[in-house]
């Protein structure tokens, strides 16, 4: 059983292949290139180092966001392209999910984010394994909720550290940081939490962005306004 | 005999989802378009991340019945063609890193296609092309005079100093209340008139071939805002005939004096302006006197389609032209030649 993964949701840019159960080939990096420069490059060089034809791959796993939008939608359209044109099947799992994976034996609340502008971040929040929440929200209303809890509290992502004074303020001596070598998400820890979940049919495999666009939520505004709901 | 030629088309450049299958560059096997208009009709005009958001929802869909209709699976294919520019970056990404995947699953050819010689390759598919050609190019995005001398060959020899003729469109329409998209209104209300407001013409310095359409737009919006001010009501029929009159008399006369002067064998207009009964009307009259053959495609390939960016696909990818893996969308991209 052949996995192909890719994250492309956020700056860092993440894909790999595991075979059964071992991871084939990795690649992860945070430079600045766009992901459509970048993204299919290393999945045809990748694959051409484990000398996998894109036939062979038996299931496809993607990082279904949220994140920058363009970005999560580089890596689900080359995913589901993949998976129908190859007819095999797709799996789509939350970035913030796969970047929280990167600290599976935390004792506590685990708590992945992404900077989203104008002091809010998307951030996903587990305990054992658990989803406890999934949102895009202000920042200042997360570390609340985290405060209210009581337990320590485990920090990942790259955008931590632009936050962190702020965080460290709220939680003090509760939080710790997860250090730089999981910051990045990794697109094997994609394909072990692909494997746990549902499989999507591809033509209705969709970002999932937890934002509406600006435009809908003037236009909803609108409506509410006018009386038709 | 030379084996038959077979390209995938796909755009993705604006607000239509696209693919298609095009026999040897002129012959449509499929053609899908799945138009989002009715989603961004609300906001008054496209919103590039709505379009954005439904190109990933439709993309697979959309070149799935493109194979289906054609009855074809990706073997019979010969290479995949896609929209690299210009237009909405983010839409575009989508086309173009479906285009990627679909290439590199199926170990396909990837070819890039720039949006406009997509709509001037829309002629191939009604008449085959003759050389020198003379392209007038006009859409919400572009007016342009394109010079080709030859298959591939690309010379602007005249663009839009500011608004694209179909902006001016939208925004007059804008003006006169009308719904979006505002062009084929301002079309019919033109010509059902028994009458027009005398507006300018902006014809530039002697022997420009350029366009200028801001001038005309802000003559439109005074004339109305003084009419209100008078507490007056303005005749819409009128008032979109003389917009029109305008906009056609200066596209054909430019377009006229640069199809005599490099002596071309054919007229042709492309885009999806070029879909407005008014404007064709009046160049169709003006080559027939002139005696210089004017095509125009037929108004679902004058709009935004695949099947246009198959067929100048296939001549680039006879060229031997092709991209690859790193293929960006680039929203900026100029109209360069591949012969
Ligand atoms: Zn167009």
């Amino acid at each position: 059983m052949i996995w192909l993964g890719i994250d492309t949701s956020h700056t860092p840019l993440a894909v790999s292949i595991v075979k059964d159960d071992q991871v084939l080939a990795e690649y992860k990096s945070s430079l600045k290139i766009t992901h459509s420069i970048g993204a299919m490059p290393a999945i045809e060089e990748l694959l051409k180092k484990a000398e996998i034809e894109p036939h062979e791959i038996d299931a496809i796993a993607v990082a279904k966001g949220p994140g920058s939008y363009t970005g999560v939608r580089i890596g689900v359209t080359i995913g589901k392209t993949l998976a129908w044109t190859l007819n095999i099947p797709i799996v789509s799992v939350s970035s913030l999910q796969v970047l929280a994976g990167n600290a599976p034996y935390f004792p506590g609340i685990v708590c992945s984010i992404m900077d989203a502008r104008r002091s809010n971040v998307f951030a996903g929040v587990y305990e054992n394994g658990q989803v406890v929440k999934e949102s895009h929200m202000s920042l200042v209303d997360l570390l609340k909720m985290l405060d209210e809890s009581g337990n320590p509290v485990l920090f990942v992502g790259m955008d931590v550290k632009i936050h962190w004074e702020q965080i460290k303020e709220v939680l003090r001596d509760k939080v710790h940081q997860a250090n730089a070598a999981f910051s990045l998400p990794s697109a094997a820890v994609l394909i072990e939490l692909a494997k746990e979940q549902k499989a999507t049919e591809a033509h209705t495999t969709v970002p999932k962005y937890l934002r509406v666009t600006e435009a809908e939520a003037n236009w909803m505004k609108e409506q509410k306004k006018n009386g038709h709901e | 005999m030379k084996k038959d030629q077979y390209i995938l088309g796909i755009e993705t450049s604006c607000d239509e989802t696209a693919a298609s299958i095009v026999k040897n560059g002129h012959e449509i096997i499929s053609n899908v378009v799945s138009s989002q208009i009715e989603s961004h009709k609300r906001f008054g005009g496209v919103v590039p991340e709505v379009a954005s958001r439904h190109h990933v929802e439709q993309i697979t869909i959309v070149i799935e019945e493109a194979l289906n209709q054609a009855n074809m699976t990706p073997k019979d294919l010969d290479a995949v063609a896609v929209t690299e520019g210009p237009g909405l970056v983010g839409a575009l990404l989508i086309g173009i890193n479906a285009a990627k995947a679909f290439a590199f699953a199926n170990g396909l050819p990837l070819v890039g296609v720039h949006h406009i010689a997509g709509h001037i390759y829309a002629n191939a598919l009604v008449q085959p092309m003759e050389f020198p050609l003379l392209a007038l190019v006009v859409s919400g995005g572009h007016t342009e005079l394109v010079l080709m001398k030859e298959d591939g060959q690309f010379e602007l020899i005249g663009e839009t100093r500011d608004d694209a003729a179909g902006e001016a469109y939208d925004k007059v329409a804008r003006v006169l209340n009308l719904p979006y998209p505002g062009g084929p209104h301002i079309d019919r209300l033109a010509n059902e008139s028994d009458g027009a407001v005398p507006f300018p013409r902006a014809w530039l310095e002697e022997g420009s071939y350029d366009f200028s359409f801001s001038g005309l737009k802000s003559a439109v919006i005074n004339y109305q805002h003084n009419a209100e001010q008078r507490g007056e009501e303005i005749n819409p029929n009128h008032l979109a005939a003389g917009f029109q009159q305008s906009v056609i008399e200066v596209l054909t006369t430019k377009t006229l004096r640069a199809a005599r002067e490099f002596n071309v064998k054919q007229v042709i207009a492309a885009g999806g302006v070029a879909a407005n009964k008014g404007l064709r009307k009046v160049l169709e009259e003006t080559f027939e006197k002139e005696n210089i053959p004017f095509y125009v495609p037929p108004i679902s390939l004058c709009t935004d389609n695949a099947a246009m960016i198959a067929a100048a696909g296939n001549s680039k990818f006879s060229a031997g032209k092709t991209g690859d893996m790193s293929m960006n969308g680039r929203p900026g991209l100029e109209l360069n030649s591949w012969n």
